[in-house]
């Protein structure tokens, strides 16, 4: 079979567009996930066994789950509980916020344990030190072990972003236009460019997270020099 | 939200196909368990060799590894799957895409091409991790093969493989619970897994927390199953002499 590339030339901005859409929820995720992340690693390594508890549950349940599953369990819980809350019509298309709650999530999880294991990196005593010069704990673990903490990690946390970023394309199970979806299910489908398309979105995603990872590791090698 | 449990319904007739919801559930388990078996096998040994591959002084057969993991780390597992399925049978000669589409069994072909799409993809990264664990074995250890009059091959074989193995099998362990959790993308292409008969069970049944919920514990059960197997393979291996626990 001939392969013609040429033909997605016309079609580019509008599956680009949808490339949008799955930054989107990588950035928002990223967000959250860093600072709710935070949050659960500080309560895994709170000495409250009722905080910690809830951590360790919390991070071990999305863990085992497969994120497809995660996708459905929202898809299925948020529109009811935005139904609940917010008074919203039925007809009130949530695929996108749940989609978003999920991953925000999902993601929480994983970043915790990255943050959980930076924190648990830094000496300690830097905390006896923080403590001996009169700081209250909060006050230690803001303005002296975060700071370290996150230079180490943010290699970590951003090879993280670039595995989100990837994942964002199962966003497709809920037939939101995201990339992949508008290039395969919308152009692929319509003008008969499935296999084009296909290697197509492969080689953007390639180039994207390969060019992406190289400046992550270079700045690795700056960081830890 | 849930208003009152009706955990019978998987005792139900499903509205087609002579079975329960139950058999459904069922079905998408072993399914599971069988992709996950067959990608887990061909992803150790396709992660063996780019591993062993990577770490050899042949400058331009380490650099066909780093390409094979570029490749897989940084493209979507669902392209990949899509790739197999759709694309692959298009690049081929026509006789070949006769074979794959008209005289295998349909649902085989989704297994086989599943199995090699998410074999291939975590090989990627058991590459990496065999890869890391073969640097981390002290040179010595090789240099002192060499000087022994044990060939490359010899060394690898005997010295070099046997401690790195065991220094792979916890981060194997992780590597192989991610692989059950991927498997759920196969649902995509039309695998029939435990994924795929949850939304069946959505669109049919409908009792979604209760499907959703067995779903979830299928999957939680073969991840308890894999740690429990990768902990006895690991007590066995231990060598005499280290300390147990900690590599």
């Amino acid at each position: 079979m001939d392969l013609d590339f040429g033909q997605i030339l016309p079609n580019l901005s509008y599956i680009l567009h949808g490339l949008l859409l799955n930054l989107e929820i990588t950035a928002t995720t990223v967000i959250f996930g860093i600072i709710w992340g935070t949050l659960l690693a500080i309560m895994r390594l709170s000495s409250f066994k009722v905080l910690r508890w809830f951590a360790l549950g919390y991070v071990n349940i999305f863990r085992s789950i497969p994120l497809m599953m995660v996708l459905l369990w929202f898809y299925l819980l948020v529109p009811q509980l935005l139904q609940a809350f917010l008074d919203l019509p039925a007809t009130t298309d949530t695929r996108f916020i749940s989609a978003l709650i999920a991953f925000a999530l999902f993601e929480a999880a994983y970043y915790s344990e990255i943050i959980r294991a930076g924190i648990q990196s830094v000496s300690k005593g830097q905390i006896s030190a923080s403590l001996a010069l009169g700081m209250t704990k909060g006050q230690a673990l803001r303005m002296v072990v975060l700071p370290q903490a996150f230079r180490i990690m943010t290699p970590l946390l951003l090879t993280q972003g670039i595995i989100l970023f990837q994942d964002t394309t199962l966003i497709y199970t809920l037939s939101l236009a995201d990339f992949f979806y508008r290039a395969v299910n919308i152009v692929g489908n319509r003008d008969g460019l499935v296999t084009e398309m296909i290697i197509f979105t492969g080689a953007v995603y390639f180039v994207i997270c390969f060019t992406v990872s190289r400046l992550v590791n270079y700045y690795k090698k700056r960081v830890t020099r | 939200m849930a208003t009152s449990w009706n955990w019978g319904i998987f005792l139900q007739p499903t509205p087609f196909g002579d079975t329960t919801y139950l058999g459904w559930i069922w079905l998408g388990f072993e399914m599971t368990i069988l992709l996950a078996l067959s990608s887990g096998i061909l992803a150790f040994l396709v992660g063996s060799f780019f591993g062993v591959l990577r770490t050899l002084p042949n400058r331009f057969l380490a650099f066909i590894g780093t390409c094979y993991v570029e490749l897989f780390r940084n493209v979507p597992l669902i392209i990949h799957l899509f790739f197999w399925v759709y694309a692959m049978p298009m690049l081929v000669p026509e006789s070949v895409r006769d074979w794959l589409y008209n005289d295998l069994d349909p649902m085989f072909f989704t297994f086989l091409m599943a199995t090699i799409g998410l074999g291939l993809f975590t090989g990627a990264r058991i590459c990496e991790q065999v890869r890391t664990a073969i640097i981390s074995i002290p040179a010595g250890q090789k240099n002192a093969a060499i000087a022994l009059g044990l060939t490359l091959r010899q060394s690898y074989l005997y010295i070099i493989l046997p401690n790195a193995y065991r220094r792979v099998l916890p981060p194997l362990t992780s590597e192989m619970l991610n692989m059950v959790k991927n498997s759920a993308v196969a649902s995509t292409i039309g695998y029939i897994d435990l994924t795929k008969q949850a939304s069946q069970l959505l669109e049919h049944a409908g009792r979604p927390y209760e499907s959703f919920i067995a779903i979830t514990i299928g999957y939680v059960i073969i991840n308890i199953a894999i740690m429990l197997i990768m902990q006895f393979i690991e007590k066995r291996v231990r060598l005499p002499g280290t300390i147990g626990g900690k590599a």
